[in-house]
């Protein structure tokens, strides 16, 4: 009889602990270098430090979050935590942290990440803590210092204009025989710095996106540049659709000279680039009205959907911990987002040329255009994004002029804006 | 005389049952999985907004399929309002004609020659046919291999002394190059169903017409290809169906570039209701009702079609 009692004690035990002890989180992961991997190694100390815990890292390909995670958590599925780039146009799905957050955690959240807690907001109002940038990047050119050496042409200096940049590394490819000057990965946003530099606004009065005289004359400046032959039309142009495609394989080839994408390549640069010739990070290239870069990034997440709202939190608040997101911004080589970690430093262990590259992104991040910064944080970025990347596409395949191509990126961003407010 | 067993009502009862039972959990799935969706779809084409749950979505009628054909011209795609819709429709309208023609054309002259005493039949059989079993990804990830600036074929036209090419970056050459793609990977298939239909052709007419002294061609235009008709006639319409819903293997091939060049209607479909921010459900899915009507019309064709053979045979 005792046994029995025993037994029962013991099960009903059981029964009562099983919640407790089966607290386990699914962090949805796409990675652009090691980031999966090295969140794993932290989350490790995680759940030592938090017995019964479970951090489950489902990596996936970049396309699984920018396609399918949306549908999934308008379905009411998905992961706990998820690693995504469309900060603010998620954010009806998020998790606030803030009610999870002790006092003094919420503040050091807000004193550290002041700068890109906006971006996952919806609007002014909104004073949520909702994620936590992993990656903090900005665009940039990266330079094939050994084809400037071999062709004996200086390099342009800080303040060179796209054109001066331009005129320099056709310079250089003509010298070396190589068959272009420059590419720019296939992508609105990489597009939007060379806008705002030639006076795009982004924005009107209301706040609207517009395709104003600034994004027009940079269009037609980036077709000609193909039209030129400049720049290889099988990135922007090759490819269908809103997809995106860089052009690395180009630069590490050597068959560009310049290459316009940003500081989340360094690691690929230093482990496939580095062996083969030496390269630059180039300051932001200017126009008539900026020398900018645009910012962007990858952030972890909390989702609404989660039944464990506090775990959440904790683990997200644990991976902010100065410590532990500085170890995540040297192993994965990023820039970082707290300012506490970028003031106090971050030991890369990198070559002298990534290091030389990101100091050369850090040094651009107090020049972007506020029309930048404004894009990044803009719910509906990506409705600019895409039809950017879609029509100038179009228009340097040569299947529409670029006038044209203008006028049907006005009228696909205004119909995106349109259906997103109904 | 007839006699009334007991029980023989109840037994004749469950004999009507029986095949429902075994029918059920087909029932079930394609309920589930292929009318379900459909009608989920159909519902969709008639509502606006971005919401994804049905109950959330207004009804607006016909506005997305005006939308999906307000047009100045539908021959000319910029004077339409979704001008890549109908970039789409008329680059599937292409695809069709040069592919099923093509395709046609090919698996009739591999089925003819397969079906000749050729030395190594069984082998070349097996080479024609086995793309087919090769998913439409990897199809399309070889030949990106191979077509791209540093690919085989640019490396074997230098080794020539030629100057290599942008294979997949000039429309034209893009869109034929989907074409092949699509002929290599499927003629197998459709080489396979000619062959059948040529080895039931009686052997005695063939030995009549060589008794006759018929050439060559009059064999072929009066005895192979008027009792190949049915056959043909199934070729045509299923590689016309899966012209119209072409996707996968374009979309990694090309991507529907350059520009919208190799984009179909099913890409335009799936960038309308998944790859944009601001997803356009009813958009899509007017855009998948329109496909259905293709394919609906298509099927028709076919079933048209293959009753006419069929009475021409019955008559014969």
């Amino acid at each position: 009889m005792t046994l029995v009692r025993f037994s029962a004690v013991a099960l009903a035990a059981a029964f009562l602990a099983a919640p407790l002890m089966a607290q386990e989180l699914r962090v949805q992961c796409y990675s652009d270098g090691n980031e999966c991997e090295v969140t794993g190694d932290i989350a490790k100390r995680f759940e030592a430090a938090n017995a019964g815990t479970k951090i489950i890292i489902d990596k996936v390909p970049y396309k699984a979050v920018v396609e399918q995670l949306p549908v999934q958590l308008a379905a009411g599925e998905g992961p706990d935590i998820a690693r995504v780039t469309d900060l603010g146009g998620l954010n009806k799905y998020y998790l606030d942290l803030t009610p999870h957050l002790s006092a003094a955690r919420a503040k050091a959240w807000a004193d550290n990440f002041s700068s890109t807690l906006p971006w996952f907001r919806n609007g002014a109002a909104d004073k949520g803590i909702y994620g936590l940038m992993s990656q903090l990047t900005v665009t940039g050119a990266y330079v094939n210092k050994t084809l400037f050496e071999q062709a004996k042409v200086p390099m342009p200096a800080a303040g060179a204009s796209w054109d001066d940049w331009m005129a320099a590394a056709d310079k250089v490819a003509k010298a070396t025989k190589v068959p272009f000057a420059m590419a720019m990965d296939r992508s609105g946003h990489r597009f939007a710095p060379l806008a705002v530099a030639y006076g795009a606004k982004i924005f009107d009065a209301n706040g609207t996106p517009v395709v104003d005289a600034g994004y027009q004359a940079a269009a037609k400046k980036f077709v000609d540049w193909h039209k030129a032959g400049l720049m290889p039309k099988e990135v922007w142009g090759g490819v269908g659709g809103s997809q995106y495609r860089d052009a690395f394989e180009e630069f590490a080839n050597g068959r560009v000279v310049v290459y316009y994408s940003g500081s989340w390549q360094l690691k690929r640069m230093d482990t496939q680039v580095t062996k083969a010739f030496d390269w630059a990070v180039a300051p932001a290239p200017c126009g008539p009205a900026a020398c900018t870069a645009m910012p962007g990034g990858a952030a972890f997440v909390g989702l609404k959907r989660t039944k464990q709202p506090a775990l959440v939190a904790k683990f997200l608040d644990f991976l902010s911990e100065d410590g532990n997101y500085r170890e995540l911004m040297a192993k994965t080589e990023n820039i970082p987002a707290s300012l506490s970690v970028a003031k106090a430093g971050v030991t890369y262990n990198v070559s002298a040329m990534a290091k030389a590259g990101l100091n050369a992104f850090v040094a651009d991040v107090p020049k972007i255009a506020k029309a930048n910064f404004d894009l990044q944080g803009y719910r509906l970025n990506r409705a600019v994004f895409l039809p950017t990347a879609q029509r100038l596409g179009q228009a340097v395949a040569g299947e529409m002029s670029t006038e044209d191509a203008l006028k049907r990126l006005a009228s696909d961003m205004d119909e995106q804006v349109k259906a997103a407010s109904k | 005389m007839s006699v009334n067993h007991p029980g023989a009502v109840p037994r004749a009862q469950a004999r009507r049952a029986t095949p429902w039972w075994f029918l059920t959990p087909n029932l079930v799935i394609m309920g589930l999985f292929t009318f379900l969706p459909i009608t989920i779809n159909f519902y969709y084409a008639f509502t606006g907004g971005v919401a994804l749950y049905p109950q959330d979505r207004p009804f607006v009628g016909l506005e997305n399929l005006a939308t999906l054909l307000d047009c100045g011209n539908h021959f000319d795609p910029s004077t339409c309002r979704r001008d890549l819709f109908w970039r789409a429709v008329w680059n599937t309208a292409k695809l069709s004609v040069f592919q099923v023609s093509l395709m046609v054309l090919f698996a009739l002259i591999t089925a003819l020659v397969l079906n000749r005493k050729i030395i190594g039949r069984g082998f070349w059989r097996g080479v024609f046919f086995y793309p087919v079993l090769l998913s439409p990804v990897v199809v399309a990830l070889v030949w990106k291999w191979i077509l791209q600036r540093e690919g085989l074929l640019n490396a074997a036209v230098a080794g020539l002394g030629g100057t290599p090419t942008l294979w997949l970056g000039e429309p034209g050459s893009a869109f034929f190059w989907v074409v092949f793609v699509s002929i290599w990977a499927h003629l197998g298939f459709y080489t396979l169903i000619l062959l059948a239909g040529l080895q039931a052709i009686p052997a005695d007419l063939y030995e009549a017409a060589q008794m006759d002294r018929a050439s060559p061609w009059r064999t072929l235009s009066r005895i192979t290809l008027p009792l190949l008709m049915p056959n043909l006639l199934v070729v045509m319409v299923l590689a016309a169906i899966r012209a119209v819903q072409t996707f996968d293997e374009v979309f990694v091939l090309t991507g529907g570039g350059p520009g919208s060049a190799t984009t179909f209607i099913v890409q335009f479909i799936y960038q309308t209701g998944f790859q944009e921010q601001v997803r356009l459900y009813g958009l899509a899915a007017a855009g998948s009702l329109l496909l259905a009507l293709a394919l609906v019309a298509l099927t028709l064709v076919q079933l048209r079609a293959s009753r006419a053979a069929e009475a021409g045979e019955r008559a014969r």
